[in-house]
């Protein structure tokens, strides 16, 4: 199955998405920050500070998916032995990491009007952070192993070990006393948002995934070249 | 009108923050990566130049490589 998406067969598409993506992506995100600064009314409880959430929120969304994706494809890349997992992974990362950066920044810039402080070491934000450094981790590894195969190996536990730290933030709110709000948005139940708040933070949602792909795209190309000019020198 | 965005109720110190620091980080992240992608690519180019003609023939016959050939500089 996995034949079809080896990298040699697939850089035809990688190498041309992303001036497609981008374009996209400006035209999502130009509709969203309209949405989300000029069209989409205040709270009631929260005047215009709401406004936060539409940056806020899809970058942690973003960033705990991506981090998920990572673990899914480092157990992957154990059964199936399959190089490319961590080719794509790596890829990923530095995205994910930026999101999750985003998320806490701007989520300390929320907490300043809404609670009355930057900073608070509750456990959504805390278990937050704690994916950042699972994240930096991550990226640090490849960095400082060279060995391929140990690399491969490093990094696949952090982002295995990491995972657990996922569950904990989605539920952090539930099972413990926090300042932070628990979540507005469900699946399984009735979103306590109202519409006129949810098509912005949808739109921003998914300009934050275009620049994921792009991203994604653009640094993925990046490390296949860097194999190919390995290639190169020895031939 | 104007004011009343910039402004925000008084919520604007803090809101166009939040989304500057985003954009700024969304193109910090975007331009490195170009130029990641750009510094290998002009790498590949080299080195495919410096080639002999046999090697040049082998390593030309991989499709990747010639679709890096092809792309370099358009993205």
């Amino acid at each position: 199955m996995f034949k079809h998406f080896e990298p040699n067969k697939i850089f035809a598409i990688t190498s041309r998405a992303p001036k497609y993506v981008l374009f996209l992506f400006i035209i999502v995100l130009t509709i969203g920050l309209a949405e989300a600064l000029i069209l989409s009314p205040e709270d009631y409880k929260q005047s215009d500070a709401v406004r936060i959430m539409y940056v806020h929120v899809p970058a942690a969304w973003i960033s705990l998916g991506t981090f998920s994706s990572l673990a899914l494809l480092s157990i992957g890349s154990f059964v199936f032995k399959n190089k490319n997992f961590a080719l794509i992974s790596k890829s990923l990362a530095p995205a994910g990491f930026i999101f999750n950066i985003i998320a806490l920044v701007t989520g300390s810039i929320w907490g300043k009007p809404t609670w009355g402080t930057w900073w608070v070491w509750d456990a959504r934000i805390t278990s937050m952070l704690i994916l950042a450094l699972f994240y930096g981790m991550y990226l640090l590894a490849w960095r400082i192993y060279e060995e391929k195969e140990q690399v491969v190996k490093v990094t696949s536990m952090i982002a295995i070990l990491g995972v657990i730290n996922v569950p904990i933030i989605k539920y952090s709110v539930d099972w413990w006393n926090t300042l932070h709000q628990p979540p507005s948005i469900s699946i399984l139940s009735n979103n306590s948002i109202h519409v006129s708040m949810l098509i912005p933070l949808g739109i921003m949602t998914a300009a934050f995934a275009l620049f994921l792909l792009l991203i994604f795209l653009m640094k993925y190309n990046t490390e296949l070249i860097k194999i190919k000019n390995k290639g190169l020198d020895r031939l | 009108m104007m004011n009343e965005i910039i402004l925000m109720n008084g919520y604007g110190i803090y809101v166009w923050p939040a989304f500057s620091f985003t954009l700024i980080s969304f193109a910090t992240l975007y331009f490195v990566t170009k130029l990641q992608l750009s510094k290998e690519q002009k790498r590949f180019v080299a080195k495919f130049g410096s080639l002999n003609e046999e090697k040049a023939k082998v390593a030309r016959s991989q499709n990747i490589n010639r679709e890096i050939l092809s792309n370099t500089f358009k993205i």
